[in-house]
């Protein structure tokens, strides 16, 4: 492995950990926008704000060190993407901006009317948002985006086939995640009519996810040529690793094995990212750019990794710290309703 | 897309990139000096109300805890536009000076995931660590929140000051040092001005908040603490940040001469250049300012005879807009001086009599602190942004050469201001509800009061 790219996988396991993390945030908030009636959604609304509250934010800051890496390490290919894609990125920077304004301050009122509107812009912003980062994902893996400052089309560079699997895949698989995340939640509250209903909408998203992606490689074959070969050929060890991860994520949600299904389920996100990244490797931008082009010079990328080696002898334990802290302190109010 | 297209879509794209910038970077700010400073101001009440044994301190500092998490989440909102912004406006700036100058943020994006994991420990570890174990979680919540600003603000300095890389013939950047590129001669006195303006915005903010109680009548003993606290802590750092003041123009005067001669609307090459107080600059001369002889020199190079280099030095599109930086400088110093007459005031009667002043004068002034404060603050950011115009990298790129050419770009800014106008509208209601009813929550808590409404609805959260 090149020292280019060394740094371009420590990016790409923010990447992933924001797709994990990050996914299963927003699929709580799609799951909140599912929940039903004001009453009748309540509790799931009640078990999901337990679940994101003291973790939403550090979660999303996985998105700003991806960002900074890309824009330190591999300057100009960050500069060709986000022109290039402004708007869906606008868009997705916009819904963040919503989505955590909406679920901090919707705590913090208490009219009725206040919350209403605050849960709906949180809710709504949590499956807009995912769409659009799934379609930046989309334009750059089916290379809409050429080298240079804006210089693809700023509409149909995210406004196509591969964009809009992206972006439907993405919702999909964090609605999952998220479904998945909360059955262990719910059961650790101690609601059992909770789980079931989460255990009921993982295996459902799970069936849709695994639908779509399966229609999803023959838009590829029509709209993404060179990508539809590197995932079918170099690729698709990583791809059958995650069909196989999500076939048991699914036998271990029915045999109510929560605990092991976020493990397995996990593993199968992170197969699909992966298998992106294989079939796309060594280009960042396709077909022009490759990893060597487009990294910066040799004492940036030696200087990124001690940052990065260090930050993370900081950055890890504290994680661990606060999801600890997190789960070992039940607070038991999900379980009864009314408190 | 031929070459004019770019060029004029580049030129239709400036005015509104930068407005868009400059209000996404003006409301940050404010909310970064809370998460700079806030976290030391309430864990040294919550400290002392432990030692005390004092629930009207700990009472505070747990509603000052709320408020943080409050004011962090919008600051961590507005961060996250901010990353997105530097490359979808200035990718000129990003593609040929990320190397150099993009290090710093990877830095910054540490210490914020630091701060808001702690952020989230600290407030929802508040009843479930032991008092001890609290108080030390908040340790790395207020490094990581000064480091983060330590790493932002060098890299703005970079721009100020561009050091840490050489230009081969085509002017692309060859041999980057990042490490060195993040300690030019502006980062210091520019860290250490924007440490001590985040206490005293901070400080004088929450200070202000109570002190409109207490002219509303309002006596209780913790409304009293709620003043003090702060307002101390601001007090006590102010005449320090004049000295920093003095600090900082010297190396303005060093590094950026043109910088400094807008910031006194200078036109011409002076020894013994007088001081200009207010006034209006047109065609290379100030009218109407109070001018203090030999003020300038005196202050730039500690000599009443100094030269000064004035604007008649660069050719006139190498000038930023005089008027915007000398009224911006005015502003920063004219406030900075009467927050010092305050601090003077605090420090004065608290030397003598052992309590503040209580007089409904000193509580005006304390009210009104906490804005002017705020707005020194901001009009610093305007002298040192407006000041290094028309560069974005001082003498090396020009800010129309940074732009992005995408069309449609400057709709952008319609959108964030529509954006930020909700913002700051939610927030500040947030806010005083919480000033209202202590028992409302911060987004990192986890149990919400219901909503009001009768008991049929309790269900609802
Ligand atoms: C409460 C806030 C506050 C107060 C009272 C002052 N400043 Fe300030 N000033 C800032 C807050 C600030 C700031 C917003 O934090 C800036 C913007 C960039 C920076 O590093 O600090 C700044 C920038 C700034 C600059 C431009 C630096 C550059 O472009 O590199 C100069 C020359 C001064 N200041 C000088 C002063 C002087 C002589 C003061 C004496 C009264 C003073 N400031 C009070
Ligand atoms: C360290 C943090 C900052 C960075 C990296 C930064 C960077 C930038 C950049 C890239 C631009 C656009 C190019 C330019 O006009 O030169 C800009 C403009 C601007 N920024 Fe900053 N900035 C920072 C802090 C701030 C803050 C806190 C304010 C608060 C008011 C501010 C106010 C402005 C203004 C007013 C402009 C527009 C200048 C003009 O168009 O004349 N900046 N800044
Ligand atoms: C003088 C300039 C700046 C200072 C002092 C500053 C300081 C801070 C601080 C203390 C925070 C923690 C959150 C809070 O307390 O509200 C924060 C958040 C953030 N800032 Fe800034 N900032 C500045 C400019 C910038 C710029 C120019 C960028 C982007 C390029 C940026 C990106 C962010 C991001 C992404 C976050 C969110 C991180 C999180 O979620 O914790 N900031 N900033």
């Amino acid at each position: 492995m090149t020292l280019a790219e060394v740094v371009l996988a420590v990016m790409f396991v923010g990447l992933v950990a924001y797709g994990l993390f990050g996914g299963a945030d927003f699929g709580a908030g799609i799951w909140d926008l599912l929940a039903g009636g004001t009453r009748r959604g309540a509790r799931q609304r009640e078990l999901i704000e337990h679940s994101i509250a003291p973790v939403w934010e550090a979660n999303h800051v996985w998105l700003i060190f991806v960002l900074v890496v890309l824009w330190t390490a591999f300057s100009g290919a960050f500069a060709a993407v986000v022109t290039t894609l402004y708007v869906p990125l606008t868009l997705a920077a916009f819904g963040m901006i919503a989505r955590g304004a909406a679920f901090a301050f919707r705590k913090s009122t208490t009219t009725l009317g206040m919350r209403r509107a605050l849960g709906a812009a949180f809710a709504f912003s949590s499956l807009a948002t995912p769409y659009f980062l799934g379609s930046v994902v989309g334009a750059v893996a089916s290379g809409r985006v050429p080298a240079g400052i804006a210089a693809g089309d700023v509409v149909t560079s995210w406004v196509n086939p591969t964009s809009a699997l992206g972006g439907v895949l993405a919702v999909l698989v964090c609605a999952y995640l998220a479904a998945v995340f909360l059955c262990a939640d719910a059961r650790r509250e101690g609601a059992e009519d909770l789980v079931r209903q989460f255990r009921a909408r993982a295996l459902g998203t799970a069936a849709v996810t695994g639908a779509v992606g399966l229609a999803g490689l023959f838009v590829l074959r029509a709209d993404a040529p060179l990508l539809f070969d590197g995932l079918t050929g170099r690729a698709a060890p990583v791809v059958v690793l995650s069909v196989v991860a999500g076939v048991a994520a699914l036998g271990l949600l029915w045999t109510r094995r929560y605990g092991a299904a976020r493990a397995a389920s996990a593993l199968a996100v992170t197969a699909i990212l992966v298998g992106w990244a294989v079939a796309q490797y060594p280009y960042v931008l396709v077909p022009e750019v490759t990893i060597e082009e487009a990294a910066v010079g040799r004492s940036t990328l030696v200087a990124m990794l001690v940052a990065l080696g260090a930050g993370a002898v900081v950055l890890v334990p504290s994680l661990v710290y606060l999801y600890v802290l997190f789960q070992r302190a039940p607070t038991g109010t999900a379980a009864h309703p009314g408190s | 897309m031929d070459h004019l297209d770019v060029l004029a879509d580049a030129a239709e794209n400036l005015y509104p990139a930068r407005m868009q910038m400059a209000l996404s970077l003006g409301w940050h700010i404010v909310f970064a000096c809370f998460g700079i400073a806030f976290p030391l101001i309430t864990v040294v009440t919550e400290w002392r109300g432990h030692r005390r044994g004092d629930a009207e301190l700990l009472g505070l500092a747990r509603t000052w805890a709320k408020a943080m998490g409050i004011l962090f989440a919008a600051g961590a909102v507005s961060g996250t536009l901010l990353s997105f912004e530097m490359g979808i406006l200035w990718p000129g700036l990003m593609d040929r000076f990320g190397e150099v100058y993009g290090f710093p943020f990877v830095l910054e994006g540490f210490a914020f995931f630091i701060e808001a994991i702690f952020v989230g420990v600290y407030l929802f570890g508040w009843d479930r660590l032991s008092p001890r174990a609290h108080v030390l979680s908040a340790v790395p919540m207020i490094v990581s929140g000064m480091a983060g600003a330590f790493f932002v603000v060098a890299a703005n300095a970079w721009m100020n000051n561009p050091t840490g890389f050489r230009l081969d013939a085509q002017g692309r950047v060859v041999d980057a040092q990042p490490w060195a590129a993040m300690f030019g001669p502006s980062t210091w006195p520019q860290v250490v001005h924007m440490l001590l303006a985040a206490y005293m915005v901070t400080g004088f903010t929450v200070a202000s908040v109570y002190a409109v109680g207490v002219l509303r009548g309002r006596r209780e003993r913790r409304h009293r603490l709620g003043l003090v606290i702060p307002l101390a802590f601001a007090a006590a750092v102010t005449p320090v940040q004049i000295g920093v003041g003095d600090w900082i123009a010297n190396t303005v005067a060093d590094n950026q001469p043109v910088k400094l001669a807008a910031m006194e609307g200078q036109y011409e090459t002076t020894a013994g250049a007088p001081l200009s107080i207010g006034g209006w600059y047109s065609d290379g001369e100030m009218r109407g300012a109070l001018e203090i002889p030999n003020g300038l020199s005196l202050l730039v190079h500690h000599d009443p005879d100094g030269v000064v280099l004035g604007l008649e030095e660069v050719p006139p599109d190498e000038r930023p807009p005089v008027n915007v930086v000398h009224l911006a400088f005015d502003t920063m110093v004219g406030l900075g001086s009467a927050l010092l007459l305050l601090a003077v005031w605090c420090g004065w009667a608290w030397w003598r009599r052992r309590r503040l002043p209580g007089s409904r004068w000193f509580l005006r002034a304390v009210a009104a602190s906490g804005v002017a404060a705020v707005v020194a603050m901001e009009a610093g950011w305007v002298v040192t942004e407006v000041g290094r115009q028309p560069w974005v990298v001082y003498g090396l790129l020009r800010t129309a050469d940074a732009v992005s050419p995408a069309p449609g770009l400057w709709l952008g800014f319609y959108g964030v201001l529509a954006v930020y106008t909700v913002l700051t509208a939610l927030t500040v209601y947030v806010l005083r509800r919480l000033a209202s009813r202590p028992g409302t929550s911060a987004p990192q808590e986890v149990d919400a009061e219901p909503p009001d409404r009768g008991t049929g609805q309790v269900a609802l959260r």
